[in-house]
């Protein structure tokens, strides 16, 4: 048996109201990949922060190469060798790769050398990177591999990496594996986050599965099928989604037609020449690396941003100019990726977030002044059939867990019973039972006659729901296709393939 | 060691109890102030607090306390609006100015004219649209040009002060004042004066629009759709994009508001307690407010009972100057020690406090 990095030994932290982690043991050996596997909130994220130094324990202990290890913060956790890659980027957008890497240092050489030291790292790792780019202009791959090369100088003897190819596409996805097969078999020990089993099963020696803060199971990811993987992290035999084949073809829904638009502000995506038919009953998925479109997409068609009229259809009447509420009325409803502050309002009411975008359809207010029992009791329907979790309709949204505001959000916008529905992420950061129970209402509106359009990072989601398959990919659409009729690399070449990336680089 | 807990939700009790307990503290710190330099701490805060309302000569206090407090609330309840949204009118001491101004020179216009039943409505309308117009500048400049209206609305400020010295010595001075500076007094002209509408109370036309603005503003904050809107587009500027909250709309809607309340403001201040368009017009109505809306959290209520306090602390401070010869310093220290108080204790509205005791590794 190999040498053992960390060891952690009944680890236990509790927050108010939740215990985080309970009695957690873990073992990492050196030059090992050791995939933590669990659900949202199942604890990995605090589990990962206590090892980083961001969260200091309630009980418990760790040994770091032998010795006992309780790094205070970050740069203790550092200091010994632990490097950590984070699933949403702290980069600055305005300054370039270099300058990006040197503000994380604490004695940082000067840009020349460190300019040369990040080209060495990234020919050594078959990761190329321009250290003079501005980082806004980076596809969302290019900036992990920031990332990445900024662990990477550190040399660390752990890294740990939290769900890194939720914003890849799978070809991006088989670089990032063999460079960091590459670091394995150097000795480097990885810690991997993700709920992606296939992939675990492609890269790690271990898996350590979380459950509601406890170990539930340890087991080699090789010798074990996914589906049995994903049973021992949910606790009980899942139940995917029922999908109707669609027999006949419904009426023409929405058109867009030459959509173009400018960003909308600094490091956005242009929107060019989007064509597009949705018909009632289809759900239209539309694939995509995060900044490719997507948000500019969504504001085009709720009507945040206004296009020429012409360019938005809405059965045959031109939308394009029209204002968010006008559209709701017509039957165009949305729900934007962000639910903390874009989506909802986080400091309001679940009765005022109901208010929020269904007064013009639902009729909640007359002449301005607002009918409270009836927002309330609309607020009560989506609690009631989404099954959100909270006491009662006058708790803050903010106060909701992640899940349930989701489940919110996309039940406000389907009980006013849209005719058209363009919802981006749905089940981002949503407990697995929770997404089910989201892509079900989508399938049961489409069923219902609306036309959908489902935008997501997240193809398996995309691959069970939708109809017809598009990508996104630098404000562009690609045409849809018969979801049925593709397979995962094509979807991979129509969602831009691998940015610049250069396979010869890499020694496998 | 203290450490600061973020609440899940806001604590109520501590939303409507953070006001109290800061006027508390204040009397506390401020008692402290006082026997710091040599007064009777007790005696002081009495004399501030206490005799304006209850004491000996609160027939003469309390007329001129309600006479303080209007203009405060009046403007304040415009500025909550912008407030709430995000947009921040600083600049209500020139609006104010400004009605003032087109209010005063409307009457002037018709001297020595008796018509009450047209002057004064006219006068009404001249004193908001003046405040309406100066608060456009900065509202036009921000939806056309995204210039900031926190410095736009402040400069023009200076520009008022500068404008209303101007009139008080040129196009508004008294034909027969034998020279000085300011204009005929508005109280000596029955068909332009403000004057008490029931004797010895202290009420005139700026009290009564004053306590309508309260309600008025109560309805719309808690039952209308603009109230709504201000809370949404202040409180998550993207999600009311998404519901459909015009903001260029909402900029110019909350400006005029309060620009129109701050120079109906000026107007019944001129016409009334003042009386008359001068150099050194009685200022600083319009940045008190600034501390009243906060002080009131925004809330119509809260703002009418801030503004009865901010005037309070006006009114006992000069008493307190003059009877017990306390510093005027001091007075001023004592009333920012208020908004200091509010600021901190605020901070238990969205956070709990927990004591913790650092563990030994």
């Amino acid at each position: 048996m190999r040498e053992i990095l960390l060891k952690l030994e009944g680890l236990t932290k509790a927050y108010p109201g939740v215990v985080a982690n309970s009695g957690v043991d873990l073992a990492i050996q050196k030059g090992e990949v050791h995939a933590l596997l669990g659900e949202n909130g199942a604890g990995k994220s605090t589990l990962v922060k206590t090892i980083y130094g961001l969260v200091a324990p309630d009980a418990g202990h760790m040994t770091f190469e032998g010795k006992p290890f309780r790094p205070a913060d970050p740069r203790a956790a550092r200091a010994v060798g632990i490097a950590m890659v984070f699933q949403h980027f702290s980069l600055f957008e305005a300054l370039t790769v270099v300058e990006n890497i040197a503000l994380g240092m604490e004695h940082p050489p000067t840009m020349r050398a460190l300019a040369t030291q990040i080209k060495a790292v990234s020919q050594t790792y078959g990761l190329p990177l321009d250290p003079q780019r501005i980082v806004g202009d980076l596809s969302a791959g290019e900036r992990q591999r920031v990332e990445i090369i900024r662990c990477l100088l550190q040399d660390p003897k752990l890294l740990i990496m939290d769900e890194p190819t939720s914003v890849l596409t799978p070809q991006e996805v088989r670089i990032l594996f063999a460079t960091l097969r590459q670091l394995r078999a150097q000795g480097t020990a990885i810690l991997y986050i993700s709920h992606k089993l296939e992939e675990i099963r492609a890269l790690c020696d271990q898996a350590t599965i979380l459950r509601l803060g406890k170990v539930v199971a340890n087991c080699d990811p090789q010798q074990v099928s996914a589906k049995e993987m994903a049973e021992m992290m949910v606790g009980s035999a899942l139940q995917a989604p029922k999908k109707q084949t669609v027999t006949e073809q419904g009426a023409v829904a929405l058109t867009l037609s030459q959509l173009s638009a400018p960003a909308p502000q600094a490091f956005g995506t242009p929107l060019r020449d989007i064509n597009l038919t949705v018909r009632s009953g289809e759900v239209l998925g539309i694939g995509g690396v995060a900044g490719n479109g997507q948000e500019e997409l969504v504001a085009a068609l709720s009507g945040e941003m206004r296009v020429a009229a012409n360019m938005i259809q809405l059965y045959g009447q031109a939308v394009g100019a029209l204002p968010p509420n006008a559209r709701r009325k017509l039957g165009l409803c949305a729900a934007p990726e962000d639910r903390n502050g874009h989506a909802a309002a986080p400091d309001l009411s679940l009765t005022e977030n109901a208010l929020m975008t269904a007064d013009a359809r639902m009729g909640l207010s007359r002449h301005g002044f607002i009918n409270r029992p009836q927002a309330r009791s609309f607020a009560s329907a989506v609690i009631k059939r989404f099954d959100v979790r909270t006491p009662s309709t006058d708790i803050l949204a903010r106060a909701l867990s992640g899940g349930n505001l989701q489940k919110f959000v996309i039940g406000r916008e389907i009980l006013q019973a849209p005719k058209v529905f363009v919802v981006n992420q749905p089940t981002w950061g949503v407990d697995a039972a929770a997404a089910a129970a989201i892509r079900q209402a989508i399938l049961d509106l489409a069923e219902a006659g609306a036309a959908v359009i489902c935008i997501s990072h997240d193809l398996d989601e995309l691959m069970e729901i939708s109809d017809r398959f598009a990508a996104l990919n630098g404000g562009r659409l690609s045409p849809p296709s018969p979801t049925a009729s593709l397979s995962l690399d094509q979807i991979g070449l129509m969602l831009g393939g691998a940015h610049d990336m250069e396979v010869a680089h890499v020694k496998a | 060691m203290l450490r600061l807990e973020r609440r899940r939700q806001p604590s109520n009790l501590w939303r409507w109890g953070a006001p109290m307990a800061a006027v508390v503290l204040t009397m506390v710190l401020g008692a402290l102030l006082f026997w710091m330099i040599g007064r009777d701490p007790f005696l002081a805060i009495k004399t501030i607090f206490w005799d304006p309302v209850f004491g000996e000569f609160a027939f003469y206090y309390r007329p001129e306390l309600i006479k303080k407090a209007a203009p405060l609330i009046m403007i304040a309840i415009g500025l909550s609006f912008g407030f709430r949204a995000g947009i921040w009118n600083i600049g209500a001491e020139g609006q104010y100015i400004i009605g003032a101004i087109c209010g005063a020179s409307v009457a002037l216009a018709f001297y020595p004219m008796a018509a009450r039943w047209m002057i004064f409505p006219l006068m009404i309308m001249a004193g908001i649209l003046g405040g309406v117009v100066w608060a456009m500048i900065p509202a036009l400049l921000r939806v056309y040009f995204k210039t900031n209206e926190i410095l736009v609305s402040l400069m023009l400020v200076y520009v008022a002060e500068v404008l209303v010295k101007a009139f008080a010595v040129g196009l508004l001075r008294n034909p027969e004042g034998r020279g000085f500076p300011g204009s005929r007094n508005l109280t000596q002209y029955p068909s332009a004066a403000n004057l008490e509408l029931f004797a010895g109370t202290g009420i005139h036309w700026g009290v009564i629009t004053a306590v309508l603005s309260v309600g008025l503003a109560y309805v719309v904050i808690t039952r209308h759709r603009f109230g709504f809107d201000v809370q949404l587009a202040g409180q998550s500027p993207r999600a009311a994009a998404f519901a459909g909250v015009n903001t260029n709309w909402l900029v110019i809607g909350c400006m005029g508001l309060s620009g129109g309340l701050s120079g109906l403001a000026g107007l019944f201040e001129v016409a009334g307690p003042s009386g008359q368009i001068l150099g050194s017009f009685p200022a600083f109505y319009g940045f008190t407010a600034i501390i009243v809306a906060f002080l009131g959290r925004l809330h119509p209520v809260g703002i009418l009972l801030a503004g009865l306090l901010m005037a309070l602390t006006y009114i006992g401070g000069d008493a307190a100057q003059s009877a017990m010869n306390l510093p005027s310093a001091a007075i001023k220290v004592f009333q920012g020690m208020l908004l200091f108080s509010l600021l901190s204790v605020d901070v238990l509205t969205n956070y709990r406090v927990r004591f913790t005791w650092a563990k030994g590794d």
